[in-house]
């Protein structure tokens, strides 16, 4: 498993970086960069697919009942790993429950771990970022070592020292595992957010309206926000969504671990993580879980992709 | 050049302590005694576990814990675990191993995953370009847990067409469905970065003058094009030893390769604080050398870029 | 991960006071005779003796957790291989575990309180030195001297002179004060006699002391480790049918045929490796004869009974002396009512979840023996392990307990799976909220056992030493008993038990030990579930495979075809 994120590190950050011009979206401006890149992604079958898979997911998350009749808890080993059936489409699991209803349930704290994960990442490492950027000198080169040294550890051997320190610390109850999951990732991969961030705020440092800005006595304060972080947004946005779908496979890895979550808070990584036992003989157990993750993973890696080609002017 | 090497040596150090203190520190945080349910059900003898406190240093600070570790390291010495068992033999014998499979796994993706860009860049979209896509797509979505073990039930245990498990002199043929599985993910990314790569380079200028002055597409592509398109390729690869030496705790869980991400995994497990961060030393190491050699490497791939 | 090894295996401690008579001892040296129990139908057709010799078979193992010392080495992956490098005075039965003589010519009590041990000459160690009683009486003193450290130290708190040689931290473990330097390094309850022949003095009566001796604790020491220990950990120097040659560290550990070796065990094969791995790698290598010996098929092995069709004719499932159980610790008082005891042990059906789960590879217990056991006679816990959901729901209403109901236990090993379905059926027949805690690691639940800090229901396994239905309860069930983690006391059990031990013949012995287990069932302290059978798996190429009572290959008896 390597790290879940490196790969899209290499989304040009300053590509999105515009020209003034671009940047107030709004009606009355149909030139906008935010305008333009939703009339190009209303037009990509790529996007309404992905989009239409994660509008149903959070619909699943926040509605199970919706979806299926069945106790996703009830255990009656009458129906011990019976394969999938009229009675229960994905079958049962070791413990005789209803897989396809445990995959509904399952489906809230798959997503929320990864959007939680994601959202904390961002407001890290971009917050840590555009200071990075905006300032230059001492606060950059501290923020890049302090990253350097996050970064340079590995991050399954990080999650799994984080997750059993706080393991050990009897954490008991759904929100507080979940959020022990949540920060051992976002702990581990806010330098990602921060680069991006901060080279998108250094090409921002440069353009003509913040030197303008700054020329007229803005304070710092006003610059980094009504200015620098509107222009900055876009790339550190595009990373977020496509590392979502890596969170999500990630908090899989340590849930088969043995250290990510764990009942109440079942999520698709504790069913796979469950049915490794039974891999040979009720591949089901397995095969439902992931692939539900894998479509998901796969409509948020879609979901940014798409994004950002549709805000990267190069790429249009 | 010198200068340039030497100051990002200079910066090395600071990342170095920190990331090995920080690992350091989290080892020593995790709750429990590590020699209290070292006896099995039995309870160990209290002089036991207070002389193998002492013996360890356990009842220092962190800090001063520390500073004796780096001070013993620094003369060569990475310390015993608690079964006194010499730390650098563990490593020294786990490295190598873990090293191959990072190769195997670098090898594999920088093969099929610059093939299938190079490929999929040139051509546009089409048939092949979609079918790369969406197979790197799949290779994304799917945690690296299933498909190792997926291959492992097919190929091993249903087909029984290769042994299931890497013996313990892993040697190199053993290790390319291991390094397959390892390098899968890092695969689909270089294809897609390969690809965009060139599919950005294609647009650029100086591939309009080369093609103006009439040079065969051949050298075009071969001289022009990949080379520039090669920077973001060769950063990740090379970053990406540094990850799958370290990321491997899962695949070599899987296919039981006695390689570092198992040693270090018990070293967490057992609490044994000396074999997490001499693993963690040997990894942040690799991890910056590479990374300053591949930046020094831009300027022999790019001429335009200049250290002084 | 090298925690499947743990499974089970609780060692006991030794009975701590000197309460086991004549009787008892008695009854083990009586039924030592007979070498039929226990497995029985070994493979039949004879090794290779080429291939004895020639081949190097490799064996499941867990890396050592400390160096090879004997005394001080407590946990089953040193252990094995500890075993295989010594031979002491006594030794187990490798099919019925009953004990026998083994370097000792003769081990007789020369008074209440003392043995007396004469030593068969010639025997020597791997270096070439003679095992001499010195060699004991070091060895012994060298482990029970407080300043060593030695895990095994307690082992020999019965014999005179130990208070002497072993002084306390005054301030336990983490405190910063030091234990004072003991005033002695010698017991005085060990004397020589001459070479072959020492004296062992207890404080007070310990007949049980003999049959003890077989384990690793009680091993001689050469003189080479005395003159120096560091050298020695490096190349470690037995007496014991097989010696050391090489090892790497966290991978492999080899060891030879000792010729010279006197014992009546002497090996047909030559050269083993310990191969340290993880039970699921090695169940694979098995598969694919890269790994010669497994001494327990995974729970991936066992789901859907795959090891059948994958290992034919190469895998067995072997009794051990095990049992599996869930205790309640009865130190807290909300575990104090008994009705709530009993409704919780009737709402369990082992039956349905040892032919799921287990695949019907475990059976469920109907007391708190197994019938493995000379003596063991089934059916003491009667009504209240069976599953009963109306009246275990008519005891729970009665017991007014509210919340939920936690177990604890790692997770690792395989026991989430069966835990999880016990709590399945409680939840079910009580219509109570049942969870499972798992902790990270097996040491970690030790710890708050024994510190007695839980305040959930946990995991309690146990692996008896010797067959004897005493050592299912004695340690378990007695106030104050070495291994009563729970703090379970009922003076009537107390006199039961201490009954028994006085009792005049085995026969009756037993009678009272039923008794007892009859009056536990009524307290519930802990509630029985299931033996554990080990399921050994090895390679083509070996044959007359048995596996140990204590979950060992036979070293001795296993050869190559």
């Amino acid at each position: 498993m390597t790290d879940p994120s490196t790969g899209v590190t290499g989304t040009d950050a300053a590509a999105y970086v515009t020209a003034p011009e671009h940047q107030e979206s709004g009606p009355g401006k149909p030139r906008s960069l935010g305008a333009d890149a939703w009339r190009d992604l209303r037009r990509r079958p790529m996007f309404l697919v992905a989009g239409g898979i994660v509008v149903l997911l959070v619909v699943i998350a926040i509605f199970p009942s919706w979806f299926t009749s069945a106790d996703p808890n009830h255990k009656d080993l009458d129906f011990f790993r019976q394969p999938p059936s009229g009675d229960a489409w994905f079958g049962y699991d070791g413990q005789g429950r209803d897989v396809y209803a445990r995959v509904i349930y399952g489906t809230r704290w798959t997503l929320l771990v990864g959007i939680a994960a994601s959202v904390l990442t961002v407001l890290l490492g971009g917050i840590l970022g555009i200071l990075a950027g905006f300032f230059g000198r001492w606060v950059d080169a501290l923020m890049s070592r302090i990253g350097e040294i996050f970064f340079g550890l590995p991050f399954v051997l990080g999650a799994i020292v984080i997750l059993n320190l706080v393991r050990n610390a009897e954490i008991r109850g759904a929100l507080p595992i979940v959020f022990a999951v949540v920060a051992s990732i976002a702990v581990l991969q806010w330098p990602v957010a921060m680069r991006i961030m901060r080279s998108a705020a250094i090409t921002a440092k440069q353009q003509d309206y913040v030197k303008a800005a700054r020329a007229l006595g803005a304070s710092s304060s006003r610059i980094i926000f009504k200015h620098m972080l509107p222009n900055c947004l876009a790339p550190v946005l595009v990373y977020g969504t496509i590392a979502l779908g890596a969170f999500i496979s990630a908090e899989a890895t340590l849930s088969f671990l043995g250290i990510g979550l764990r009942d109440p808070a079942v999520s698709w990584g504790v069913m796979m993580s469950d049915s490794k036992t039974y891999l040979r003989v009720a591949p089901h157990m397995l095969l439902f879980p992931a692939g539900f993750l894998a479509v998901t993973v796969l409509a948020f890696v879609m979901l940014g992709d798409a994004i950002r080609e549709a805000l990267d002017p190069k790429l249009r | 050049m010198g200068r340039y090497v030497l100051r990002r040596l200079l910066q090395l150090i600071p990342v170095f302590i920190g990331t090995t203190f920080l690992i350091f520190f989290l080892v020593w945080a995790v709750p429990g005694d590590p020699f209290t349910g070292m006896c099995g059900e039995r309870p160990c003898p209290p002089q036991f576990v207070a002389a193998m406190t002492d013996k360890y240093n356990l009842n220092d600070n962190v800090v001063v814990q520390y500073l004796k570790y780096m001070g013993a390291l620094l003369t060569g010495d990475f310390g015993q675990t608690y079964a006194e068992q010499e730390i650098s033999e563990l490593i020294g014998n786990a490295a190598p191993v873990s090293l191959r499979l990072a190769v195997v796994a670098v090898a594999i993706e920088a093969v099929i995953g610059v093939t299938a860009g190079i490929l999929t860049g040139l051509r546009g979209r089409g048939f092949v370009d979609n079918l790369v896509l969406v197979s790197t797509l799949f290779l994304i979505a799917i945690p690296t847990f299933v498909i190792g073990f997926v291959i492992q039930i097919v190929l091993g245990f249903e087909l029984e067409i290769l042994t299931p498990t890497v013996s313990s002199e892993a040697t190199w043929g053993e290790l390319i469905i291991p390094g397959f599985v390892l390098g899968s993910l890092s695969m689909a990314y270089v294809s897609r970065l390969t690809r965009t790569s060139i599919a950005e380079n294609l647009r650029a200028d100086y591939m309009r003058t080369a093609l103006a002055k009439g040079q065969p597409k051949r050298r075009i592509v071969g001289v022009h094009l990949l080379r520039n398109s090669a920077i973001p390729v060769i950063t990740f690869l090379g970053t990406d030893i540094g990850n799958l030496m370290a990321g491997a705790i899962v695949t070599e869980g899987i296919f039981g390769i006695h390689g570092i991400g198992r040693l270090v995994y018990d070293g967490i497990l057992e609490k044994q604080g000396a074999i997490v961060t001499g693993v963690v030393v040997l990894l942040v190491l690799v991890f910056l050398l590479v990374n300053l050699f591949i930046d020094l490497m831009y300027a022999v791939i790019d001429p335009r870029i200049r250290y002084d | 991960m090298s925690d499947w090894e743990e499974y089970l295996m609780r060692k006991p401690r030794w009975v701590t006071a000197g309460v086991i008579p004549l009787a008892v001892a008695l009854a083990i040296s009586s039924c030592s005779s007979g070498d039929e129990g226990g497995g029985g139908e070994e493979q039949s057709g004879g090794g290779d003796p080429a291939k004895n010799e020639s081949v190097e078979i490799n064996v499941f193992g867990t890396e050592p957790a400390r160096p090879l010392v004997p005394g001080d080495t407590a946990e089953t992956g040193g252990g094995k291989i500890v075993d295989a490098l010594f031979t002491g005075l006594m030794e187990y039965d490798p099919v019925s575990g009953e004990p026998g003589l083994a370097h000792a010519e003769s081990f007789e009590l020369s008074a209440p309180d003392e043995y007396t041990v004469k030593l068969k000459k010639g025997w020597k160690f791997h270096d070439g030195t003679e095992v001499k009683a010195d060699n004991y009486i070091k060895a012994w003193n060298y482990t029970a001297y407080s300043p060593n450290a030695q895990q095994h130290a307690s082992f020999f708190a019965q014999i005179e002179g130990f208070d002497q040689v072993n002084t306390p931290d005054p301030d336990g473990p983490d405190g910063p004060e030091q234990p004072a330097t003991p005033a002695a390094t010698e017991m005085s309850g060990l004397t020589k006699v001459d070479d072959y022949q020492f004296k062992i003095k207890f404080t007070a009566p310990h007949a049980i002391f003999k049959v003890k001796t077989g384990y690793a604790a009680y091993m001689p020491m050469p003189d080479s480790f005395f003159a120096d220990a560091e050298a020695w950990k490096a190349n470690p120097v037995g007496n014991g049918s097989f010696k050391y040659v090489s090892r790497v560290p966290d991978q492999e550990l080899k060891i030879e045929r000792f010729d010279d070796y006197q014992g009546d065990d002497k090996p047909k094969i030559k050269k083993v490796k310990f191969v340290f791995t993880d039970s699921d790698a090695a169940y694979a290598d098995i598969k694919g004869n890269q790994l010669d010996f497994l001494d327990t098929a995974p729970p991936q092995a066992i789901a859907g009974n795959v090891w059948q069709d994958d290992l034919p004719g190469r895998a067995k499932a072997y009794p051990v002396m095990a049992i599996q159980g869930i205790a309640f610790p009865i130190y807290h008082t909300k575990y104090g009512n008994v009705d709530f005891r009993h409704a919780v042990s009737m709402a369990i059906d082992r039956e349905k979840i040892t032919k799921t789960i287990y695949e019907g590879n475990r059976q469920p217990l109907t007391g708190y023996g197994m019938d493995l056991v000379p003596g063991f006679e089934p059916g003491a816990c009667g009504e209240y392990c069976e599953y009963n959901p109306e009246e275990a729901k008519k005891l729970f209403a009665k017991s007014g307990w509210s919340g939920p109901i936690e177990i604890t236990s790692n997770a690792d090993g395989g026991h989430k799976e069966w835990i999880e379905a016990v709590c399945g059926s409680i939840s079910e027949a009580l219509d109570v909220e049942c969870l499972f805690e798992p902790v990270q690691q097996f040491s970690q639940a030790r710890q708050a056992i024994e510190a007695r800090e839980l305040d959930t229901l946990y995991r309690s396994g146990w692996l008896a030493d010797y067959p004897l239905i005493e050592n299912f309860l004695n340690p378990l069930y007695r106030t104050g008993g070495s291994s009563n983690d729970n703090g379970y006391s009922n003076p009537e059990v107390d006199a039961k038990l201490a009954a028994a031990d006085q009792a005049e013949t085995e026969d009756e012995a037993y009678k009272l030990y039923h008794e007892a287990e009859e009056m536990i069932a009524e307290d519930m302290p802990v509630i029985p579930l299931w033996n554990t059978p080990s399921i050994a798996c090895w390679s083509e190429r070996l044959t007359n495979v048995r596996l140990t009572p204590k979950r060992e290959l036979d070293l001795s008896f296993v050869e190559v075809k």
